[in-house]
């Protein structure tokens, strides 16, 4: 008898390895072909964890980020800037919110993810722990943060995994409003009045460098790179697309009027590449570990607006299952 | 305590079917309705929404799909690119 | 002041103040998914601001545009409701307002598409679509919040009963208004129906219809409460400590 259940068992066991060996097979003839993996597919757990951990990382980044632009909606100087900023924040919540979605097709759930992100064991993007401390800032974040997302998602519009490249499709699509609001922003301010210039020089002068650290650290000391790229979830490395991020910002800086604020910089006529100084990656790590100028800020604000929610989500819940009651007690 | 997940299946226009646009979180059809609306018509995408609770779709299995689709592959006399045409036939 | 302009204004401050008290939300809602609702609503309200006050430029003739009248007037110049000022409150004391100032709106613009004038007419005709989706989602809410949970129906109850006491501002009729007969909606005439719209509701979510309380006014003429000084503090500060800039 129990031998016969040890046979059963251990056919049983056989037969699941074997499917899942065939199915990795095809896991990786699908990454090999470039193809897409879709959320039943069988794939390796650090596929599956890698995907989990950068989605949900870029989701938090969506949501923290619309603090630091929130924070200038009430004083934006212009009802036209106004009604362009709450749809921009606002965006970014639906953004927030597509990539929890495209998270949940892994098997997590949006609130496990937001509980992973207010207990700190999950981080978002280290741009939105600096501070937003002038109305030409929100034109900064839009140039040069929009402007470096972009660079960093346009690629995973062709990532491996079907439901993120299809949430980073709709958000790219969506932002492409974002970085041209905030070119317009300083471009308004440098046709400005002087003080209004100063604004945005100064707005320049701070955000440069947090923007281009938003492409990670240079990819001799990048852990998840080779991997990541491997399985067709990264595209291109980190400073690849820093590099690219440059060369495209620069010559819109001179259309401005606006010095970047490198002497390093220098432009290559043989390559049209320009080259450009180490940014300071002692504070990237600084700001990543915690101490930027406004990670509690960000965390705490982001966890009293949950807490604040909670007997809101409750009642819903509760009317909810109120509602299905007295739908059955009628149909019975 | 979580909040259902809701499937979002919107028509773009009139004439098209509904597809497929993603997902959101509300406690009930009502909400998960004007969800979508907000979430998922910003810009005009649509003209008519369905919302469907993700645990009440039944799903083919990745593993199956050999024998759901595979056979479907041999029957190539189902297209018309199968028929030859003798010259000079037309709208056929 | 001509009639007209001063008209507008009313209208046009209502949207707008409303509109910078629902924009507080956007990233501090209960969830996500509200964070875009309450999003739409705000640039709703504040897409007719806009319209309003542009329109209340042109008709005051002296070249002022929505922007002069939004940032360059004082306290006592706004003329919104006393009720669109009040500090936005917990999630339930937003909701209430919600119900009590978009049902009345609702009922103002029905009534002002038929407007003899071809401005306010048409600003109303497309603002009666949005808003009548603001009273929905209030409705949606007061409901779950009234018949949810014992905190959520306690919370709903006492969002009701504050916005309460600045409700009937919104009916008082006048002699400006009887003055723009045709071209102005008086309000009083729709009091008796935004008293049993909200009332359905009300009694339906399970929680009371607040009782008949001391009424604040004041508004339309430039009296406030306290709360909107810090408001416009804010909503004005940058343009202001830049005179004659372009944004």
């Amino acid at each position: 008898m129990s031998d016969l259940v040890t046979l059963f068992v251990g056919m049983a066991l056989w037969c699941h390895i074997w499917a899942m060996l065939a199915g990795m097979d095809s896991f990786q003839a699908t990454i090999d072909a470039d193809g897409r993996i879709e959320p039943r597919d069988a794939m390796p757990e650090g596929y599956r964890k890698t995907l989990i951990r950068q989605i949900a990382q870029h989701a938090h980044s969506e949501i923290i980020g619309m603090q630091p632009e929130a924070n200038w909606i009430s004083r934006a100087p212009s009802l036209r800037r106004k009604a362009i900023l709450m749809a921009k924040v606002q965006d970014e919540a639906g953004h927030g919110l597509y990539l929890y979605a495209a998270a949940e097709t892994l098997g997590v759930d949006r609130a496990d993810l937001l509980d992973r992100l207010h207990s700190g064991k999950q981080k978002y993007s280290s741009i939105f722990n600096y501070p937003t401390l002038t109305w030409a800032d929100i034109g900064a974040i839009g140039w040069l943060v929009d402007g470096a997302a972009i660079v960093n998602q346009v690629p995973l519009c062709r990532c491996s995994y079907g439901p993120y490249a299809r949430a980073m499709v709709r958000v790219c699509k969506e932002e492409s409003f974002h970085q041209r609001q905030g070119f317009e922003i300083l471009y308004t301010l440098c046709n400005g009045t002087p003080g209004q210039k100063a604004m945005a020089q100064d707005a320049l002068d701070r955000w440069w460098w947090p923007s281009l650290m938003m492409f990670g650290p240079p990819d001799a000391a990048s852990t998840h790179s080779e991997q990541s790229m491997a399985w067709g979830i990264k595209r291109h490395s980190n400073d690849e697309l820093r590099q690219r991020f440059v060369d495209m910002t620069v010559p819109q800086a001179d259309v401005l009027g606006l010095r970047v604020p490198d002497d390093g910089l220098l432009y290559d006529e043989e390559t049209g590449r320009y080259s450009f100084s180490e940014p300071d990656y002692e504070e990237l790590y600084q700001v990543v570990k915690g101490n930027g100028p406004c990670n509690q800020q960000r965390l705490a604000n982001r966890v009293k607006a949950h807490e604040d929610g909670a007997w809101v989500r409750e009642a819903a819940a509760a009317y909810a299952e109120k509602q299905e009651l007295k739908k059955e007690e009628s149909a019975a | 305590m979580i909040e259902p997940l809701w499937e979002v299946f919107i028509r773009s226009r009139r004439g098209l079917s509904h597809t497929h646009v993603g997902s959101l979180h509300a406690p009930d059809a009502t909400m998960a309705l004007r969800n979508a609306r907000d979430v998922y018509t910003r810009r005009q995408e649509g003209v008519s929404i369905w919302v469907v609770r993700a645990a009440d779709i039944t799903a083919s299995s990745p593993d199956e799909k050999d024998e759901f689709f595979d056979p479907a592959g041999d029957k190539v006399y189902r297209h018309p690119t199968f028929y030859q045409v003798p010259e000079g036939v037309d709208h056929l | 002041m001509s009639d007209l302009f001063e008209y507008t204004l009313r209208l046009g401050d209502d949207a707008l103040i409303a509109a910078q008290r629902t924009a507080e939300w956007i990233a501090a809602a209960p969830q996500l998914e509200e964070d875009v609702a309450l999003g739409n609503i705000g640039l709703d309200q504040l897409g007719q601001a806009r319209s309003l006050l542009q329109y209340a430029g042109q008709v005051e003739g002296v070249g002022r545009s929505e922007d002069d009248l939004a940032y360059f007037r004082n306290e006592r110049d706004f003329r919104n409701l006393q009720l669109c000022e009040l500090p936005s409150g917990d999630f339930a004391h937003t909701i209430a307002r919600l119900l009590y100032f978009a049902t009345y709106q609702h009922l103002l613009y029905e009534e002002l598409r038929m407007s003899s004038d071809e401005t306010l007419a048409g600003v109303a005709g497309k603002a009666v679509k949005e808003v009548a989706y603001h009273v929905d989602h209030a409705t949606q809410w007061v409901l779950r919040l009234g018949d949810g949970t014992e905190e959520s129906h306690r919370r709903m109850q006492s969002g009701l009963d504050a916005m309460w006491p600045y409700t009937a501002e919104m009916f008082a009729s006048d002699d400006l208004v009887r003055r723009l007969a045709g071209i102005a909606v008086d309000p009083s005439t729709f009091a008796d129906e935004w008293s049993r719209r909200i009332t359905q509701v009300i009694d339906e979510s399970t929680c009371s219809r607040p009782e008949s309380s001391y009424q604040h006014d004041g508004g339309r003429d430039g009296r406030h409460t306290e709360h909107l000084g810090y408001l416009l503090a804010e909503l004005q500060h940058v343009a202001r400590s830049h005179p004659g800039a372009t944004w």
